[in-house]
């Protein structure tokens, strides 16, 4: 896929959209040039604030899920003790819509930017969990012997093979994960909250009736989910560059 | 240079496959170790590698007791021992960069190299084995003989006294194989590496075992060795010696069949 493929795609999705508004006439659906121009007003004044604590909340449970679920992965894939012990844990919980969560959570750590960032990170963890240790599960003895046999002891090994081996799981981990945990993002910032692009795209279509507002607010959404997406994709191939070798 | 001595070994829930089983070898010579598929030759490369520990017995590599891997031990496996992610330059580094990682501690590095040296090591290894076209490059993207160069490289820059190879070159074409072979060999005649390979192929136990193992499909008690003092010599594959060793060779596994 080429850069400049995905630049028409994009043209080709504002074009269907003008079109769209141009058939429609009426105010629920605004045509892009509008909602282009209100974003770039509003972007650098309230709407601006709305997405940075946005981007505050799904930063920081994707940095707390990484540096939490990685290295768990890793013991799990590498100790076959106690992957028998979690395996069936994790069986259980992984399958659970995470979002099912959001009352309790909100519940026990009220509401507060702590039980948003909790929500995303239950979802995410379990994602980088599970393909972590898959991974580390995966890799062959030969490899672990011939690294072996060169001196390392388990701290290398973890340093030049599992940690190595299991980067690829986490990158792609991020990414598949990005989607759930921006809409999730979005259903905690509906409730209790006058932070964030939920509660920005909420209050203007349901209070405001401001809908091009709206509409500048599921572009920043969108933009977010987007912007995160792009950035473990591009960390992809800048880490792992041999997965990326034909 | 490594001495089994009453050595036995078996896997979990699994019958012995060493029972009170000695061998030596001596520094310096070239051993191969050939039998049918698993008859524990493979576990018997493991141990001398201090990979495996042994059930019963003791594994003695230059007058110490074995109970690790020795940093001058060189482990050659069949495939699958590179580094995906890293380049071939990398890989071939990878020893140093695990000595360095420990710092000379005495147990997993024995020695402290000079940076400078090291670059040399690497670079005068990865020339002699033809791999500079493609130093920068991943081992996905190599053929099989220019991956097992890799892995030979990576062994060697690190000067290992012993070499042990794990059927190093069944999974390479024939032109390749004896490519490597007499690489193999070439190496033997230019330092007083003692190295044992490990093979299933009658005639490369043949061409790179002076005295060969054979390893049966059942409990081995004791070690029946071949003598072959002429292998390595020039046009030794040519040789009426070569043929007969092959024969008897042949006769010998085929008794169990």
């Amino acid at each position: 896929m080429k850069r400049s493929h995905t630049f028409w795609a994009l043209l080709a999705l504002m074009g269907a959209w003008q079109a769209l508004a141009m058939v429609i006439q009426r105010p629920i659906l605004p045509s892009p040039v509008v909602v282009l121009g209100v974003f770039f007003a509003e972007i650098f004044g309230e709407l601006g604030g709305h997405f940075l604590a946005s981007l505050w909340r799904v930063t920081a449970s994707m940095v707390i899920s990484i540096l939490l679920a990685a290295p768990a992965g890793l013991a799990l894939g590498q100790s076959q003790r106690l992957n028998q012990i979690f395996a069936p844990v994790i069986y259980l919980l992984y399958p659970i819509p995470k979002v099912v969560f959001v009352p309790i959570v909100a519940l026990f750590l009220g509401i507060n930017d702590l039980s948003k960032i909790v929500m995303i990170f239950l979802i995410l963890f379990f994602q980088i969990l599970v393909l972590v240790r898959d991974q580390a599960e995966g890799i062959r003895p030969e490899l672990v012997y011939s690294v072996r046999s060169l001196g390392a002891g388990r701290r290398a090994l973890f340093r030049f093979v599992y940690w190595p081996a299991s980067l690829p799981a986490v990158l792609t981990a991020v990414r598949q994960s990005i989607g759930t945990a921006v809409a999730v993002l979005y259903v905690v910032e509906l409730v209790a909250t006058s932070r964030g692009l939920g509660y920005y795209i909420y209050i203007h279509g349901s209070t405001f009736m401001d809908y091009s507002k709206m509409y500048a607010g599921v572009l920043a959404m969108s933009l977010l989910g987007l912007g995160l997406y792009f950035l473990a994709d591009v960390l992809h191939r800048r880490l792992c560059p041999w997965q990326f070798i034909r | 240079m490594i001495r089994l001595e009453e050595l036995s070994y078996h896997y979990p829930s699994k019958p012995l496959i060493f029972e009170r089983f000695s061998l030596e070898i001596g520094g310096g010579e070239a051993w191969a170790v050939l039998g049918p598929s698993g008859c524990g030759k493979s576990t018997l490369l493991y141990l001398a590698a201090g990979l495996r520990a042994p059930t019963a017995g003791r594994v003695w590599v230059n007058g110490a007791i074995l109970e690790r891997p020795r940093p001058s031990t060189g482990l050659i496996l069949q495939d699958f021992g590179l580094l995906p992610w890293a380049t071939v330059e990398e890989n071939v580094r990878l020893g140093f960069k695990i000595r360095d990682f420990y710092g000379p501690d005495g147990k997993h590095a024995p020695e402290t190299t000079p940076p400078a040296v090291m670059d040399e090591r690497v670079r005068f290894w990865i020339e002699r084995l033809g791999l500079e076209p493609v130093r920068g490059q991943y081992p996905g993207q190599l053929s099989g003989g220019q991956r097992q160069r890799t892995a030979i490289a990576r062994t060697l820059v690190l000067n290992p006294d012993l070499l042990l190879m794990d059927e190093p070159f069944a999974s390479l074409d024939a032109p390749t194989r004896e490519n490597l072979q007499k690489i193999v060999l070439q190496l033997r005649q230019e330092s007083p590496l003692t190295s044992v390979i490990v093979t299933h192929s009658i005639e490369e136990a043949a061409v790179l075992g002076q005295k060969i193992l054979i390893l049966r499909n059942r409990t081995n008690r004791s070690a029946e060795v071949v003598d072959n003092p002429e292998a390595g010599g020039q046009g030794y594959a040519d040789s009426e010696g070569y043929r007969r060793i092959c024969s008897q060779l042949r006769e010998m596994l085929g008794e169990t069949a």
